[in-house]
């Protein structure tokens, strides 16, 4: 039987909780120092696949800004985070933009789509 | 002049397309100067209690700092809901452009005088000429201002590739213009943070953030999903003393260790090398208009000394948000924004805010700062504090009305809120009201 205890700071809140997570052979025993239900269910994730939400910019053509901010509509492996952000990099899409739109979809095969948080106005002509 | 301006209705486009932008009265009720979180969540709210409403705002677009922040983590105690920056902000200005309040963008207030407690002055700098307006009251909501390398120390010469965290969020994340490709971070609050995430997931390396306390300045979860999910070294009891360069741009760095006392330790000067500087040594309210009007600073907070309608020195004049304090996230700034209008409005409905007892508050042991300084006693009040030093197992104490809460731990990189009731404050004997930290047992 191998026991472990892995320390974590909850990222859900600005609170961050640090939480206390014992595993025994890869199995959760006990998990405590969280205020709320978020915390627990974070850290249940946390030890074994920790995930985040992927924030970054892609261009946007003809635009009254030259890029568009984006997310992924869900948190993705902490893992693939740098390589999703790669593959942004080459993305561009055409104003008008709104937020909420998908700009990409299915990201790199992981079944999560990237959308836009920021509008994207179309720049008339002078 | 105002004249002239009421018939320019063709105006030129200044890029910023579906923002029409207006100013169609020569006086209001408020004029709300900054069109941030805080500055239009007080237009929102004062033009619901109907207030005849102006915001004016210099960049040319409406949204404040939130627009470049495109990290999660905004709204969280508002819409009960996580959003990035331009997301939370623009429910906000979705809102507004659905109602007819006034705003101008890409302009600025040049001058304001105080001409009686009803009639302050504005002249208003905007793309299409100068615009004299009268206003009841003003709620002054422009943020804060970012220090400086100068501020904090950094001597040397002055290549390109040194900018403020804000100037680099803004090149990169709003304009699409990496800053640099390897990265020294001065300063680990929130914003150094999160601008280390930024540039390690845009493809730059961070070589490093240098912070001169022992201890991350920042919230712990930015140290986690900011630095650590990334490997990014933080360099704690860090300071960084000059700059060297290289054909006009930065070449290095020179970091020394500093003691408890933050004096340099000899000997301990290294080069680190980098292209670019990034300084995020922590944010100053804007005040610049508000001395203009004669309003008093608090040396502490380095914002106006307010009561609780947020209300500065000078009657009418209220303020919100950065301005005010420095806030940590960016609900209380639209919290303070709302505040703000609805002192506004007892204001233009009251002609004044009245004072049934003026009480000066006093910051007592282990409170670094507060807002508001002093009190009318007339309502209830939401204190927003800072304390000096990390401290376990307190009270947060209300000295002379005999009032403690318990906190389990208090840091000064998490803001303090405190309501407090009036009735609890009409048992005030005294002139003054100390507010400490006090150990539990
Ligand atoms: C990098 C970074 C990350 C952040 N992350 C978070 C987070 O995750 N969660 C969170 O809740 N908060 C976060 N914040 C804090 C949040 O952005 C602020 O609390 C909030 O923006 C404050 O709002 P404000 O309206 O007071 O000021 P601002 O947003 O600064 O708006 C002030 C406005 O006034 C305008 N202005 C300035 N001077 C004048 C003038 N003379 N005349 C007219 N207009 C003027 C400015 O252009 C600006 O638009 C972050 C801040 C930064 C810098
Ligand atoms: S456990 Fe709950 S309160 Fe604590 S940081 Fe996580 S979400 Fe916030």
């Amino acid at each position: 039987m191998t026991k472990q205890v892995k320390k974590i700071i909850c990222i859900v809140c600005p609170r961050g909780c640090e939480i206390t997570v014992e595993l025994e052979d890869g199995k959760i025993k006990s998990i405590k120092g969280y205020s709320c239900p978020l915390g627990k269910q974070y850290a249940e994730k946390e030890v074994v696949n920790p995930e985040r939400i992927l924030m970054s910019i892609v261009k946007c053509v003809g635009g009254d800004l030259p890029v568009v901010s984006v997310k992924t509509a869900k948190p993705i492996p902490l893992s693939r985070m740098i390589e999703a952000s790669k593959a942004l990099a080459d993305i561009a899409v055409e104003a008008p933009v709104k937020i909420g739109d998908k700009i990409v979809e299915n990201l790199l095969g992981l079944g999560i789509d990237v959308i836009a948080t920021r509008p994207c106005h179309k720049q008339k002509e002078e | 002049m105002a004249q002239n301006m009421l018939s320019q209705k063709s105006k030129p486009s200044y890029g910023v397309i579906e923002m029409p932008d207006r100013i169609t009265k020569r006086d209001y009720d408020t004029v709300v100067i900054g069109g941030g979180p805080a500055g239009l969540a007080a237009a929102l709210e004062a033009r619901e209690k109907g207030l005849e409403t102006l915001v004016v705002e210099t960049r040319d677009r409406l949204g404040g700092i939130p627009l470049q922040c495109i990290h999660p983590g905004f709204g969280i105690h508002y819409f009960k809901k996580d959003m990035t920056g331009p997301e939370f902000v623009y429910r906000f200005i979705d809102k507004l452009l659905s109602t007819d309040i006034d705003y101008t963008v890409k302009s600025y207030v040049n001058t304001a005088k105080y001409v009686s407690p009803m009639e302050k002055k504005l002249e208003i700098i905007t793309p299409y000429g100068t615009e004299i307006v009268g206003t009841k009251t003003i709620i002054y909501a422009a943020g804060a201002r970012e220090r400086t390398r100068y501020e904090i120390g950094i001597t040397g010469p002055n290549p390109a590739g040194i900018m403020t965290a804000g100037e680099a969020q803004t090149l990169m994340d709003m304009y699409g213009v990496m800053p640099g490709k390897r990265i020294l971070i001065v300063g680990s609050g929130d914003v150094g943070l999160i601008m280390a995430r930024r540039f390690v997931l845009e493809g730059a390396e961070v070589v490093g953030v240098a912070e001169i306390l022992p201890y991350p300045s920042g919230l712990m979860r930015n140290v986690q999903q900011c630095l650590k999910d990334y490997g990014i070294p933080l360099l704690l009891s860090h300071m960084v003393i000059s700059v060297k360069q290289c054909n006009g741009r930065v070449s290095s760095a020179v970091v020394v260790k500093v003691d408890e006392n933050f004096k340099p330790i000899q000997g301990s000067e290294k080069e680190i090398e980098c292209d670019t500087i990034v300084i995020a040594a922590g944010l100053k309210p804007r005040t610049k208009l508000l001395e203009s009007l004669g309003a008093q600073i608090d040396p502490r907070t380095k914002g106006p000394v307010v009561n609780e309608y947020f209300e500065t020195t000078i009657p009418g004049v209220f303020v919100a948000g950065n301005a005010l304090i420095i806030n940590d996230y960016v609900d209380y700034a639209v919290e303070q924004g709302e505040l703000a209008a609805l002192a506004a409005t007892k204001y233009v409905d009251e002609k004044g805010i009245k004072i049934k007892k003026p009480v000066k508050i006093v910051l007592g042991r282990n409170m670094r700062l507060i807002v508001p300084q002093m009190l009318t006693l007339t309502s209830d009040v939401l204190f927003y504090g800072r304390v000096a030093r990390p401290e376990d197992n307190v009270w947060l104490s209300f000295k002379e009305i005999g009032f403690k809460i318990p906190q389990l731990r208090v840091l000064p990189s998490i803001m303090i809120r405190q309501k407090i009731r009036l009735d609890k404050l009409r048992m005030l004997k005294t002139d003054t009201l100390t507010v400490e930290v006090i150990p539990r047992d």
